[in-house]
């Protein structure tokens, strides 16, 4: 983490929990960096999280309240902490299996509330810490500890779920977009009602291994590769659109 | 432990309340101001009753989208500052089970009222039945405790629920009002006292809100928004709530602790009432609806001469076993009528050296008092 932002960490924590090669770290930066322009107190905030790597970004290493929940519920927690004491500035950080599969009844019905919290949600597109196992937002065809000849089923687009169930900002970037990224992030948490980042972070321990991506940087680079900005859809026929993953911001807020 | 005497909010005297309304009404006055819950047969009037309640006394109603959300928001208006409550039947009450070792495990004083139906599954649920309280003990996985009332009229559903808050703030516990369907309809005349008795959780700033230098202590409670970076985990942590998940010690340490704060002070936490036991021959213990025909058939059956007396248990976890061993060695049978299938009898069979004789009834009835009466007069 760069020194500027040492003032964001609790200072008994001496290092990040994440795998070489893992995107969250990058996510981490971003969130605090966003923190640090928007001039958020510290104090005012809270930070939740469910169970699984991304729940760890905040939690024990962010100077704040933090919330480290039960699988799937971090979104029900924020919701009774934030209806409470509306003073909270609510930030719920978290997995794609986490937030969408286990926990996906609560994310929708939070969009639908147009709960004023935000939602970063790390999608690594598997269950990373459990030893990558297939998850809701694994793409057709990937290889995963129970999907060992390919995922038959779709992955959510979780953009326009959280889109169409009412949410008041809507983006998605990968963590090798981070300037991108972080604008989001601020823009996310200066919206009020619900808000959403999805970030597509890459997790070479157990997706990659399983994908035939030989190294780290070779999920970077084809994350870099298949982003693709949402303005440029329109221009694209069906074929240039395969494998691509639609990059930006859905709702504007 | 902060304990004040404050006015009551509803004006003092007599009322005619259901035992779901006066639930309601003692929540409010012990000063639960969040409330999350998901409608079920038969609590749901509680939660009718409190999104009005708690809208007049500037608290705060969340209907959720199920129970699990219901108790995982309440946790997290508790650590915002809350005094909180949910309200369900089993069904509901089983979904929340894994939440209930969070707040058990992270020191999260609730309550919840489990308006007890008859299962298991869905059940009979508009009918009576009294199944949760081996839920309630064990429901959830690891070793910890909880405290559980058994409220037999509709003054105790309004007592009870004042003692449950209280209880919660003083032990930072989950606290159960185990009611039955029987009590939560009920209508009857209870009353409200101008004074109302109320603990406040204790707050010390900077000092460490997950341990305690005694393996039975309470530590103070802070909340978020307070400047003290609070880290709250349902992981095993350290006394200031670092994770520990390799630390076998810290963890030996906690769960030590948090069975700890509620065994070691059982004797005051557990309340019972005794009727004609000090004589008694045979002795029915009974808690819940169920008492009431006890003490019918105890009163009856001393009009005979015959030599009945009631335990009532008003707690059940943790369970009154000391007395349960002294009623035990003094008479000669010990009656247990239950709407379940013997889960307290069970109970006092570990404890009672005499012969204890188990009633059970599951028909989503009550039990009738001339049952109790024939049932214990051929033990007499």
């Amino acid at each position: 983490m760069a020194r500027d932002l040492e003032a964001y960490l609790r200072s008994d924590v001496k290092s990040t929990p994440f795998c070489p090669g893992c995107g969250h770290g990058i996510l981490m930066n971003a969130i605090l960096r966003a923190i640090d322009e928007l001039h958020l107190p510290m104090d005012k905030m809270l930070f939740v999280s469910g169970i699984g790597c991304a729940a760890w970004i905040p939690s024990p290493n962010f100077n704040a309240d933090t919330l480290h929940t039960l699988h799937g519920r971090a979104i029900a927690f924020a919701t009774g902490a934030k209806m409470f004491n509306p003073e909270l500035k609510v930030v719920v950080i978290s997995g794609d299996g986490d937030l969408t599969s286990i926990g996906g009844n609560h994310l929708i019905h939070a969009a639908r509330r147009d709960m004023d919290m935000t939602v970063i949600c790390a999608n690594n597109m598997i269950y990373g810490m459990t030893g990558g196992q297939v998850a809701s937002t694994t793409p057709l065809g990937a290889s995963t500890a129970t999907s060992v000849d390919g995922n038959i089923y779709r992955p959510f687009d979780l953009c326009k779920l959280v889109q169409a169930a009412g949410a008041s900002y809507v983006a998605r970037y990968s963590v090798t977009q981070v300037v991108s990224l972080k604008e989001a992030i601020k823009k996310a948490m200066s919206t009020k009602g619900f808000t959403f980042v999805e970030v597509l972070s890459p997790c070479p321990t157990q997706f990659g291994r399983r994908n035939r991506y030989d190294a780290p940087t070779d999920m970077l680079k084809t994350l870099m590769e298949s982003c693709i900005p949402v303005e440029e859809v329109e221009r694209l026929s069906g074929e240039a659109l395969k494998d691509k993953i639609v990059t930006g911001e859905f709702i504007h807020g | 432990m902060n304990v004040q005497e404050i006015d009551s909010l509803l004006p003092a005297g007599s009322y005619y309340f259901s035992g779901n309304e006066a639930a309601t009404e003692g929540a409010i006055a012990a000063g639960c101001r969040y409330y999350g819950g998901y409608p079920i047969t038969p609590s749901s009037e509680i939660m009718e009753r409190i999104a009005v309640r708690l809208k007049e006394v500037g608290g705060v109603f969340m209907q959720m989208e199920d129970e699990i959300a219901s108790i995982c928001s309440v946790i997290g208006a508790v650590w915002a500052g809350a005094k909180a409550m949910t309200a369900t039947a089993g069904p509901g009450f089983s979904l929340m089970q894994e939440a209930v070792g969070y707040a058990a495990f992270t020191e999260t004083p609730l309550v919840i009222v489990d308006v007890q139906r008859a299962g298991p599954g869905t059940g009979q649920a508009t009918r009576v039945g009294s199944g949760d309280h081996m839920q309630a003990k064990w429901g959830s996985h690891g070793d910890y405790q909880v405290i559980t009332l058994s409220p037999w009229s509709v003054q105790e559903m309004y007592d009870q629920t004042i003692e449950a808050f209280n209880l919660a703030e003083q032990y930072r516990v989950p606290v159960f009002l185990m009611a039955e369907e029987a009590v939560g309809h009920l209508r009857e005349r209870m009353d409200v006292r101008p004074k109302v008795k109320i603990l406040n959780r204790l707050k010390k700033k900077g000092a460490p809100p997950f341990g305690t230098p005694e393996d039975d202590g309470v530590p103070p409670m802070p909340s978020f928004g307070e400047g003290e970076n609070l880290l709250v985990t349902g992981s095993t942590h350290n006394e200031v709530g670092i994770r520990k998940t390799d630390d076998g010690n810290a963890h030996e340490r906690l769960v030590i602790r948090i069975n700890n704060k509620i065994l070691k002070h059982r004797q005051s936490i557990i309340k019972t009432e005794a009727y004609s036991l000090d004589d008694a021959d045979v002795v029915v213990i009974s808690y819940g609806f169920t008492a009431r025909s006890a003490l019918f058939a105890v009163e009856r059956l001393r009009k005979e001469g015959k030599k009945a007396g009631l335990l009532r248990l008003k707690t059940i976890w943790p369970f009154a076993e000391e007395l349960i061993c002294e009623v035990g060695k003094k008479a000669k049978k010990i009656f247990v009528p239950e709407m379940n299938r013997g889960q307290i009898a069970g109970e006092i069979l570990k404890y009672a050296e005499c012969d204890v004789v188990s009633y059970c009834q599951t028909d989503g009835e009550i039990i009738h008092p001339h049952k109790i009466v024939e049932e214990m007069r051929s033990l007499l």
